[in-house]
């Protein structure tokens, strides 16, 4: 039911904004007046509050169990523990960690790889082509935007279990590579990226319909994918709930299910807190996501724009 | 579906299979991990498992069933609450963070865009983990704090402050995500707007209130429609949090938990598939009510 409403919030919105990649303004916007400080001072609490929980992850990676429980939590305390903390949430029980690790790249390989090639397909299929039942393909794609992960990872549980699915990694990977808000994506940022006449070109040169899409339509897309795939990984990486009920074998968790999984040692008959442990992995879980978010941003920033103008 | 929004450059398309060819893979996968296990859901919801007789037809009663159980109610008025109230203050928070990254009167503003988008990479588990050890009294913020005041206020993890706790959590994750939404939306406004403002001589909050804020609407919408989906699906921070304190949050305390806990702990599958439907539902008819007001509130301006 969502499909006709976004095409007519498309359709509003749509003559008013710039074409995607071209017209963009630089520079600041509706720039009134001198530097502001009250506003700067707003803008430094905001930074404060988003920064301040990682301040405490990092100062406190640097603890040991002991001085974690008994000194102030926003300085360093006790000896600089770091390294030694990394080197025991790497070596612990024999390596899981890295094992985590391992399974959450694959996930993200899989998983988030697999959603961006569907996605970046079907939607420059969907905007450069016409075809029979091109309307309800949309209508059905368009409406399950509005169904989140969470409210299908019980159904389909219950159905990956019928098929004995369930505790494979295919239980994670699989449900992974859908991602209608990306296809959403790709589908506004190749009607304006793409421009059919020069597809029209390459089919009179003779190239064959996935030949122009790979050489021609990969390239003039590539700021949409980079985004869709960025978001895509952040999604599978970040991922709780779908592995959470999917998988019940430590060996095939991946990180977000292994911390947790350390964080409960600490309660129950045989407690065995190791929440330094618990810190110093939850660091290490979050640097390359964030390295990768830091690298990329020239690229998410222009295909996100593009995205939201439109929507 | 009318065809009145759809590209010009349709018409120099050839109607044919290709487009298919692109579109199937996606189809593929769609079908079986989207539309068949809701298909399944609806089915089981249709049936019981007893302990004496299998499976057997049961036609709406777990429905019935659903809409007589207290702990259903419990958990979708709290999700409700929680959305009355965590969504318009994240989105207020947000919104005020872009004009002033847009306002071009702030020093630094690419550092606070990034500052304020980062948590957002974080993976909610651990998101999670740091705030319910910030907030614990043993080694927290919170214990600190209560000390630097002498009083014992501040207990994030007790039932009269939880809803609070688990809303400041889910509001630092996203705040930065729905700021970069709208901040995306203003930079989408063209520039000759601007100079026709500087020429009539309105000044900043003017600027604010005619230009940029209706310039908005639309990004506001989608927000609102994501933060709701949200707040209904709510599962992730509590469930971790009640590793902490399993007396304060329940096994229900939110109807995603609740489904959760049914296949988990009471194999109750079917109820849960049904309890999983009617949220599906609840979410999809209040998004596209928001969705109706927001686009006929833009028509009328």
């Amino acid at each position: 039911m969502s499909a006709p409403t976004l095409r007519t919030a498309r359709a509003t919105h749509g003559p008013k904004a710039p074409r995607a990649g071209a017209g963009r303004r630089h520079g600041s916007t509706g720039a009134f007046g001198r530097p502001s400080t009250r506003l700067t001072l707003v803008m430094v609490l905001f930074a404060v509050y988003a920064l301040l929980p990682l301040a405490w992850l990092l100062i406190n990676a640097s603890k040991t169990q002991p001085e974690l429980l008994h000194s102030f939590g926003l300085w360093f305390s006790g000896p600089f523990a770091l390294v030694d903390n990394i080197h025991a949430v790497l070596t612990y029980d024999g390596g899981i960690y890295l094992r985590w690790l391992a399974n959450t790249l694959l996930y993200v390989v899989l998983g988030a790889g697999g959603a961006t090639a569907l996605a970046t397909l079907a939607g420059y299929g969907l905007a450069k082509y016409d075809f029979p039942g091109k309307r309800a393909v949309f209508a059905t794609v368009l409406g399950a935007i509005a169904i989140p992960g969470t409210a299908l990872a019980v159904p389909t549980f219950l159905m990956f279990s019928q098929l004995h699915l369930t505790n494979t990694v295919w239980a994670v990977i699989v449900p992974s590579m859908v991602s209608p808000f990306g296809l959403y994506l790709i589908w506004v940022y190749a009607l304006d990226a793409v421009p059919t006449e020069v597809l029209e070109a390459a089919r009179i040169d003779g190239a064959g319909e996935l030949r122009t899409f790979l050489t021609i339509g990969v390239r003039m897309l590539a700021p949409g994918i980079v985004t869709v795939l960025l978001f895509a990984v952040v999604a599978t990486w970040n991922n709780y709930f779908l592995p959470l009920i999917m998988l019940n074998d430590p060996q095939l968790y991946p990180l977000t299910i292994g911390l947790q999984h350390w964080n409960l040692q600490a309660t129950g008959v045989s407690s065995d807190p190791i929440y330094n442990l618990v810190i110093t992995g939850s660091l290490l879980a979050i640097v390359p996501i964030v390295a990768l978010f830091l690298a990329l941003q020239r690229y998410w920033q222009s295909g996100l724009a593009a995205g939201s103008v439109k929507a | 579906m009318s065809t009145a929004a759809a590209p010009p450059t349709l018409r120099r398309q050839r109607r044919s299979f290709v487009g298919l060819w692109f579109v199937s893979p996606f189809l593929v996968v769609f079908a079986f991990v989207l539309i068949t296990p809701v298909a399944y859901s609806i089915y089981l919801s249709v049936f019981r498992d007893r302990l004496v007789g299998g499976r057997s037809f049961v036609g709406l009663d777990n429905y019935a069933q659903l809409f007589a159980d207290p702990k259903f109610w419990d958990g979708l008025g709290r999700v409700a609450l929680f959305l009355a109230v965590q969504v318009p203050i994240m989105l207020a928070l947000a919104l005020v963070a872009a004009l002033a990254i847009d306002s071009g009167r702030l020093r630094g503003s690419s550092f606070f865009r990034i500052a304020v988008f980062l948590p957002y990479a974080v993976p909610g588990v651990v998101a999670v983990l740091m705030w319910g050890f910030m907030y614990g009294d043993q080694f927290g913020l919170a214990a600190n704090l209560n000390d630097l005041i002498g009083s014992e206020v501040v207990q994030p993890l007790t039932p009269q402050w939880i809803l609070i706790a688990v809303g400041n959590i889910v509001t630092w994750e996203f705040v930065g995500y729905n700021m970069l939404i709208f901040y995306s939306a203003l930079r989408a406004i063209p520039v000759d707007l601007y100079e026709a403002a500087a020429i009539d001589g309105a000044g900043s909050w003017r600027v604010v209130l005619s230009i940029k804020l209706p310039a908005l609407r639309q990004a506001i919408v989608i927000a609102t429609i994501f933060s709701i989906i949200g707040s209904f699906q709510l599962f992730n921070e509590p469930n971790i949090l009640r590793t902490l304190i399993p007396s304060v949050i329940s096994t229900y305390f939110t109807p995603n938990m609740y489904a959760y806990n049914l296949s988990f702990a009471g194999q109750q599958y079917a109820y849960a598939a049904t309890l999983a439907i009617v949220m599906g539902v609840v979410t999809a008819v209040i998004a596209y009510v928001v969705q109706l007001r927001g686009s006929r509130e833009a028509d009328l301006r």
